[in-house]
C-alpha cells in the first residue's frame, strides 16, 4: 500500500498503526487517545528514535508526539508532500569588485529552514547565498563550485587532494581570492594539507565554517563569510588561512595560518585559536589589520606548485602512563608507515616502549615526537628517556601541532620513503609549521577569577 | 495649503463616531456592539532549583550594573517559508540592532550566551509542568518535542526559544463560565531588558533560562472583567501546587484583544492582573476607532496600491520653534524632513486611546523600527502646534502639500532617515488595510505602544540539539492521583463556609487554602473564621510589613496551640504582629508580651454588673448603647482570647 515514503522513518507498531488507520505522513490527522484527542499534520520520524510514538506538527506550529499504545481511532486526510527550496536570486557583478570563489565541500554555509521538518536546506549557489547574506555583493563578485559534500568528520587525503587540485585550476583561472566553506570540526587538518600541498600561492586561500548553523537568527555563518570574502578578494595575504570568529562577540575575525591553528572548544564561537604565536591578521567587514608584519604577499603571477600526495599509512600514538608495547607493535604489524607521537611534557613516553620503538625502527617505521602540551617544544635533550628514544629513531619535531605533525608525515610519505628526505620534508617548515621562537605572547591562556583577569574581561569583549 | 485644523475637536469628534465610553460606564452591550474578544498566554515561572536547559542556579538575580562581562551580538533574520525575509524584519536588520548581553559568572554559563548546546531537560520543572497540565485538564502529550521559536529582539541570545508542549486542549471551570485552553508549553525564560536607545539594547542574562510555563486560552472571553477572572483563575490554579515561583516577574501574561473586524493584537508582558481590564477595554476600543480611520481614509483615497508620501529635505535654519526637541535635533546637525501624506488630513489627530491619536501610532513605530527616540516628530495636527500655520504652509510647498493632506515633519539622525519614511509610509498604508498585526507594551494607565510586528505563524521549528522526551502513561497516571483538587472547589468551599468574597484573592494567590483547610479539618476551626484571619488579617499585617512571611506551618501551630490551652481563636489577631515580627518566638511567650491572663468566664460576666454600676453618661442621646459600647470596651482587652466576644456581647447587651 503507498510507497516506502508515505511513512517516512516510522517502523514497528508506529508503522503498524499508520497502517491500520491508513493514514501517511504529511496527512492532517485527528487522533483519539485514551489521553485525550489530539489533531495536527503527521510529520515524518527522525532516525534512531523509538517505534511507540507519531510525531504530529500542531497547528501552533509545535510538534508533539502521541504514543501508539494510546491511540484508539485515527484518521487522516491527504496532502501532498510539500517541496522547498530557495529560490534563485541573480547575484548582482559589480564592476570593480574582486573576483572570488566559493569551493562547497558539505559544510553549511548558509541554509534556510524547512519548518514542517525543521531540516536545513543548504543554499550554495551565488543566487542562493546572495539570497541568505545579500551584504556578499558589496564585498566581491562570487563564483561557487560544489567540489565534492562529505561532513567534516569524513574529510580525508582524498579530498584534500581534489581541492588542491582545485585550487590549481582556479589560479590558472585567475582567480583574485579563493574561500573554502568546511565544517569546523576538521577545518585546521584541512588548513595544514592545504599549506603543504598549495605552495608559492600568488592569491589568499581561506578556510571559513560556523560554529552555530546559519538556521539561527544568532549565527556566525554569515559574518564569518563576509569576513571570508572580503580577504579572499581585499587582503594581501597569499597564504592557507582559516578565517573564523575572534572574540565570541560579534565582532571581529581572526586570520589563521593554516598550519598554527586548532580548534580549542567544543562549541564556542571564538573556537580556533593561534598556538604558540599571535594570528596573521584581524578582519572585519571594512578592513584588514596585519598582526604578523611579514607575510606571503598577494602576486600577479600563476606560478603556484600543486603537490597532491598523501599516504594513508601513518597514524597517530596518544601516549598514555601505562600503555603497553603491544599498541605500538600493533600499528607496525598493520602497516603503518609512519607514526607521529603524542608524548607527555616535553616529549617523553615510558620505558616500557623502548622494545616496541626499536623493533619500529628496525622495521623502517618514520616516528616524530609531537606535545599533549599543544604549547611548547619537544626538548629531548634535557632529561635521558628524551636522548635515549632519540637514539632508539624517534626524530623530535619542534612546536608542530600534532594534528598538523600527522598531514605533513603523510605528505612526505606521499612522496617518499627515503628516511633521510622525509626528515627534511618534516623538519623543513612550509609556512610556520615549525617556528624558530615562541613570542610571549603566543602562549595566553587567562584563568578566570584573578582580579585582574576579571577586570579585563569586564571591560573588553572577549 | 491652508493648515487651521482643530485637532483637539477632531479627537474629540472621532472619539464619539467610534462611541468610546470609559470602561466604568460600558456594559456587555458595549462590548458586544463592536466585538470584543479576548484571550490569554500566563506565564508561570516554575519553582526549580536549575535553569531548565542548564544547569545554572535558577532565581538568583542582580542589578543591572552588576556584571562580569558583556557580549555583543546581531540577530540576523533567517529566511521565512518561501525563501525571503520578511520585509519589517529585514527592515529592522537594516537598522542594526546591536545588542548586548551583560553576565554574571554566577548565573551565566555558556548555554545562556549561546556557545554550547543545550544540556537535557530538567526533570524537576517537567514534573511541574506536568501537574499543572491535569489540573488544567489538557490532554497530555505521549511524547515532549522541543521546538525553537524565533525571536530577532535579542531578547534570547540564540534567537529563538526553547519550548515544548506538555498538554493541548484543556479547560477551566470558572464560577460563571467554562474557558478553554489550547496549550500549556513549558519554555525557557528570556533576558530581562536593561534599555534600548538608538541602535543599542542591553539585556542581562540572570532570568534567561529559568523554567517557565505558558497556558494558552482561546478567545473565550468577551469582556475586560472576564479576562481578569481568567488570569486570576490561572494563576491561583498555578500556585495551588505550590511549585510555582511568586514575587515580581515570576507571572506574566500576554493579553490577545480584537474587536469585529479587527486583529489580534498581543499586549506583552503584563505585569499586574488588576491592569488588564483596562488594557483590553482601550485596545479594543482603539481597533474599533482604526477601523473607523480606515473606512474615512478609503472614501478619500481610491488608489491605496499608488499611495506615496512626499518628502523634501528642509533648512534648518529657517526654522524657529519652541518646540525643544526640534532644536535639540538642529543643534546636534540632525536631519530635518517633511513628508506630505496625501488625504491624511484628519488622520493625525484622529482617536485610538485616551489622550493619542494615530500619529503615536507612527511615532512610536519610528522609535522601533528606525530607532529613532522620541519625540522623532511633529505635525500639522498637534493638540499643542509646534510650528504655526505660516510655517506649516511654507514647509507644504516644499511637497507640493494641498488642502487635503496633512504633514510631518520628522527629525533624527541622517542614517535613519531612509527607514523613518519608509516606516512613515508602511503604517499609513496599513492605516488604508486595516490594523497591523503588532505586539504592544502596556502602561499602567490601560494604553499601550507599538512593541514589535507579530512574528508570522512559521517560526517554530524542531530542536535538533534535543531528543523527545517520551512520557510513560504509568507516570502520568501516578500523578494524576496526587493532585490539589480544582481551584474552583476552593471557591465553593470558601462560600460555602461563608467567607467573604474579598478573602479569596489573596488566599489563593498566596495558596492559604490547604492550611485553612487543614486547620478547619483537624481543629476544627470554624472555615469562616480562618478565612477572614488570613484574607484580612494576614494580609494586612504581611502588606505592612515587606519581606515578612508567614508559613503555613506556624499557622496551624498557633491555631494548634489556642486549642490546646482552650484559648478563643480570636486571640490570633492580638498574637500576630508579634508573631510576624519573631517567627521563632514560642507562643506562651507572646501571650506574656502582649499581657495576656486567663480569666475564667464567669469573672469577666461578673465585671459587667460592676462596670455597669460605674458608668457615667456622657452624651444625651443613645444613653443604653453608649453604656454597653463602654463596657465592651472596658472588658475588651482582657476578654479577648477568654471569651467568644459575640457571647459577651449578648451579655453586656442583656443588662
Amino acid at each position: 500500500m503507498g510507497n516506502e515514503n508515505d511513512f517516512q522513518g516510522y517502523k514497528g507498531a508506529a508503522l503498524a498503526i499508520l497502517q491500520k488507520y491508513n493514514v501517511h505522513v504529511w496527512d492532517n490527522a485527528e487522533v483519539e487517545t485514551t489521553l485525550g484527542h489530539f489533531s495536527g499534520k503527521v510529520l515524518p520520524r527522525a532516525e534512531n528514535t523509538d517505534d511507540q510514538h507519531i510525531v504530529l506538527k500542531l497547528i501552533t506550529g509545535y510538534n508533539i508526539g502521541v504514543n501508539v499504545t494510546t491511540i484508539t481511532a485515527m484518521n487522516g486526510v491527504r496532502v501532498p508532500q510539500p517541496v522547498f527550496q530557495i529560490p534563485e536570486k541573480q547575484f548582482p557583478m559589480t564592476p570593480g569588485l574582486p573576483k572570488v570563489k566559493l569551493f562547497g565541500t558539505g559544510g553549511t554555509i548558509a541554509s534556510r529552514l524547512d519548518y514542517r521538518t525543521g531540516a536545513v536546506i543548504p543554499a550554495f549557489s551565488p543566487g542562493e547565498l546572495y539570497g541568505a547574506v545579500p551584504e556578499l555583493a558589496d564585498i566581491c563578485n562570487l563564483e561557487t563550485e560544489k567540489v565534492f559534500a562529505v561532513f567534516s568528520e569524513n574529510m580525508g587525503p582524498k579530498q584534500y587532494i581534489e581541492l588542491a587540485k582545485a585550487i590549481g585550476r582556479e589560479i590558472e583561472n585567475g582567480i583574485d581570492g579563493i574561500v573554502i566553506g568546511h565544517g569546523t570540526d576538521t577545518l585546521h587538518h584541512t588548513g595544514a594539507a592545504l599549506t603543504f600541498m598549495c605552495q608559492n600561492l600568488p592569491v589568499p586561500v581561506v578556510l571559513v565554517g560556523s560554529q552555530r548553523s546559519s538556521d539561527r537568527p544568532s549565527s556566525d555563518a554569515a559574518l564569518n563569510l563576509m569576513h571570508a570574502m572580503k580577504t579572499a578578494g581585499t587582503s594581501d595575504i597569499a597564504e592557507v588561512m582559516v578565517c573564523m570568529f575572534g572574540p565570541t562577540s560579534d565582532e571581529y575575525g581572526l586570520l589563521h595560518k593554516g598550519t598554527r591553528v586548532r580548534k580549542m572548544h567544543s562549541s564556542y564561537r571564538s573556537t580556533f585559536r593561534t598556538i604558540g604565536d599571535t594570528p596573521l591578521a584581524m578582519v572585519s567587514r571594512e578592513k584588514i589589520t596585519p598582526i604578523h608584519k611579514t607575510y606571503n604577499k598577494r602576486r600577479d603571477d600563476k606560478n603556484v606548485k600543486i603537490l597532491p600526495y598523501f599516504s594513508d599509512k601513518v597514524t597517530m600514538l596518544y601516549y598514555y602512563p601505562a600503555m603497553k608495547p603491544d599498541i605500538l607493535d600493533a600499528m607496525v604489524d598493520a602497516g603503518y608507515k609512519g607514526i607521529v607521537f603524542v608524548g607527555t611534557g616535553l616529549g617523553h613516553v615510558n620505558k616500557e616502549l623502548y622494545p616496541a620503538i626499536e623493533r619500529a625502527h628496525k622495521k623502517g617505521v618514520h616516528m616524530y615526537m609531537t606535545l599533549q602540551t599543544i604549547w611548547g617544544y619537544v626538548h629531548m635533550f634535557v632529561y635521558d628517556t628524551g636522548r635515549d628514544m632519540m637514539a632508539k629513531g624517534i626524530i623530535p619535531a619542534g612546536n608542530m601541532l600534532p594534528e598538523v605533525a600527522y598531514i605533513k608525515l603523510g605528505w612526505a610519505l606521499g612522496q617518499t620513503d627515503d628516511p633521510e628526505e622525509v626528515k627534511r620534508l618534516m623538519l623543513t617548515p612550509i609556512n610556520d609549521e615549525i617556528t624558530d621562537r615562541e613570542p610571549y605572547n603566543g602562549y595566553l591562556v587567562y584563568q578566570g577569577g584573578v582580579p585582574e583577569v576579571e577586570e579585563f574581561i569586564r571591560n573588553v569583549h572577549k | 495649503m491652508k493648515v487651521k485644523f482643530d485637532a483637539r475637536a477632531n479627537y474629540e469628534k472621532t472619539k464619539q463616531e467610534a462611541g468610546y465610553v470609559n470602561r466604568k460606564e460600558a456594559t456587555q452591550e458595549t462590548y458586544d456592539r463592536i466585538g470584543f474578544m479576548s484571550g490569554l498566554e500566563v506565564h508561570q515561572q516554575l519553582r526549580t532549583k536549575e535553569k531548565l536547559f542548564c544547569h545554572c542556579p535558577a532565581g538568583k538575580f542582580n542589578k543591572s550594573d552588576d556584571f562580569d562581562a558583556e557580549i555583543i551580538r546581531h540577530m540576523r533574520p533567517t529566511l521565512s517559508e518561501l525563501g525571503e525575509y520578511d520585509g519589517t524584519a529585514l527592515m529592522e536588520f537594516k537598522t542594526k540592532k546591536e545588542i548586548i548581553y551583560r553576565i554574571k559568572n554566577e548565573t551565566a554559563c555558556t548555554y545562556e550566551v549561546d556557545d554550547t548546546p543545550p544540556f537535557p531537560l530538567n526533570r524537576e520543572a517537567l514534573s511541574h509542568a506536568i501537574d499543572i497540565s491535569l489540573l488544567s485538564k489538557l490532554n497530555i502529550v505521549g511524547e515532549v518535542h522541543i521546538t525553537r521559536k524565533q525571536y530577532l529582539d535579542g531578547s534570547i541570545p540564540t534567537g529563538f526559544q526553547r519550548t515544548a508542549i506538555i498538554g493541548v486542549e484543556g479547560e477551566l471551570p470558572l464560577p460563571n463560565k467554562k474557558i478553554r485552553l489550547i496549550q500549556l508549553s513549558i519554555e525557557e525564560d528570556s533576558c530581562r531588558e536593561i534599555s534600548d536607545i538608538g541602535h543599542q539594547r542591553i539585556y542581562k542574562t540572570d532570568r534567561l533560562g529559568m523554567p517557565l510555563i505558558e497556558t494558552v486560552t482561546y478567545p473565550d472571553c468577551v469582556n475586560p472583567d472576564e479576562v481578569k477572572e481568567t488570569c486570576n483563575y490561572i494563576r491561583f490554579l498555578n500556585r495551588s501546587t505550590g511549585k510555582v515561583r511568586t514575587g515580581i516577574g515570576a507571572g506574566r501574561q500576554d493579553v490577545n484583544v480584537s474587536c469585529k473586524g479587527g486583529t489580534r493584537i498581543e499586549i506583552k508582558g503584563v505585569a499586574h492582573t488588576n491592569w488588564i481590564p483596562e488594557l483590553t477595554h482601550n485596545e479594543a476600543f482603539r481597533q474599533w476607532s482604526l477601523l473607523l480611520l480606515r473606512d474615512q481614509l478609503n472614501q478619500v483615497i481610491s488608489d491605496k496600491e499608488n499611495w506615496h508620501v512626499q518628502t523634501a529635505g528642509i533648512d534648518p535654519n529657517q526654522l524657529a520653534s519652541t518646540f525643544e526637541a526640534l532644536n535639540k535635533a538642529i543643534e546636534k546637525g540632525e536631519a530635518l524632513r517633511i513628508v506630505r501624506l496625501p488625504k491624511f488630513k484628519g488622520a493625525l489627530s484622529h482617536f485610538t486611546q485616551p489622550e493619542m491619536t494615530f500619529a503615536n501610532e507612527i511615532s512610536d513605530r519610528l522609535k522601533v523600527i528606525a530607532c529613532i527616540e522620541k519625540p522623532n516628530m511633529i505635525h500639522t495636527e498637534m493638540f499643542e502646534p509646534a510650528l504655526n500655520e505660516q510655517q506649516w504652509a511654507t514647509l507644504g510647498k516644499l511637497v507640493d502639500a494641498e488642502e487635503s493632506d496633512a504633514l510631518i515633519l520628522v527629525f533624527g539622525p541622517i542614517e535613519d532617515m531612509e527607514t523613518a519614511i519608509e516606516t512613515i509610509e508602511e503604517r499609513c498604508k496599513m492605516a488604508l488595510e486595516g490594523i497591523p498585526e503588532e505586539t504592544r507594551k502596556s502602561f499602567e494607565n490601560g494604553t499601550t505602544i507599538f512593541e514589535r510586528v507579530l512574528p508570522g505563524a512559521d517560526r517554530m521549528y524542531p530542536d535538533t540539539d534535543s531528543a523527545p522526551i517520551p512520557l510513560a502513561i504509568d507516570y502520568i497516571e501516578s500523578k494524576r492521583k496526587n493532585l490539589p483538587e480544582d481551584i474552583i472547589e476552593r471557591y465553593n468551599k470558601l462560600k460555602k463556609w461563608g467567607a467573604p468574597e474579598d478573602t479569596y484573592t489573596y488566599i489563593f494567590s498566596k495558596n492559604y487554602f490547604p492550611v485553612i483547610r487543614e486547620i478547619h479539618e483537624k481543629l476544627g476551626v470554624d472555615g469562616k473564621l480562618l478565612a477572614v484571619f488570613v484574607g484580612q488579617r494576614v494580609k494586612h499585617l504581611l502588606g505592612q510589613n515587606p519581606g515578612a512571611t508567614l508559613s503555613d506551618k506556624t499557622i496551624f501551630d498557633l491555631f494548634e496551640f489556642l486549642k490546646s490551652e482552650n484559648i478563643d481563636y480570636r486571640l490570633a489577631w492580638q498574637m500576630l504582629p508579634d508573631l510576624i515580627a519573631q517567627p521563632e518566638r514560642r507562643f506562651d511567650e507572646i501571650l506574656k508580651a502582649i499581657n495576656f491572663s486567663k480569666i475564667p468566664k464567669e469573672e469577666l460576666e461578673k465585671k459587667i454588673a460592676d462596670l455597669a454600676a460605674n458608668y457615667k453618661p456622657v452624651k444625651k442621646t443613645n444613653q443604653m448603647q453608649n453604656k454597653q459600647n463602654w463596657i465592651m470596651g472596658q472588658l475588651r482587652k482582657e476578654a479577648v482570647g477568654n471569651v467568644d466576644m459575640k457571647q459577651l456581647a449578648t451579655k453586656i447587651n442583656a443588662i
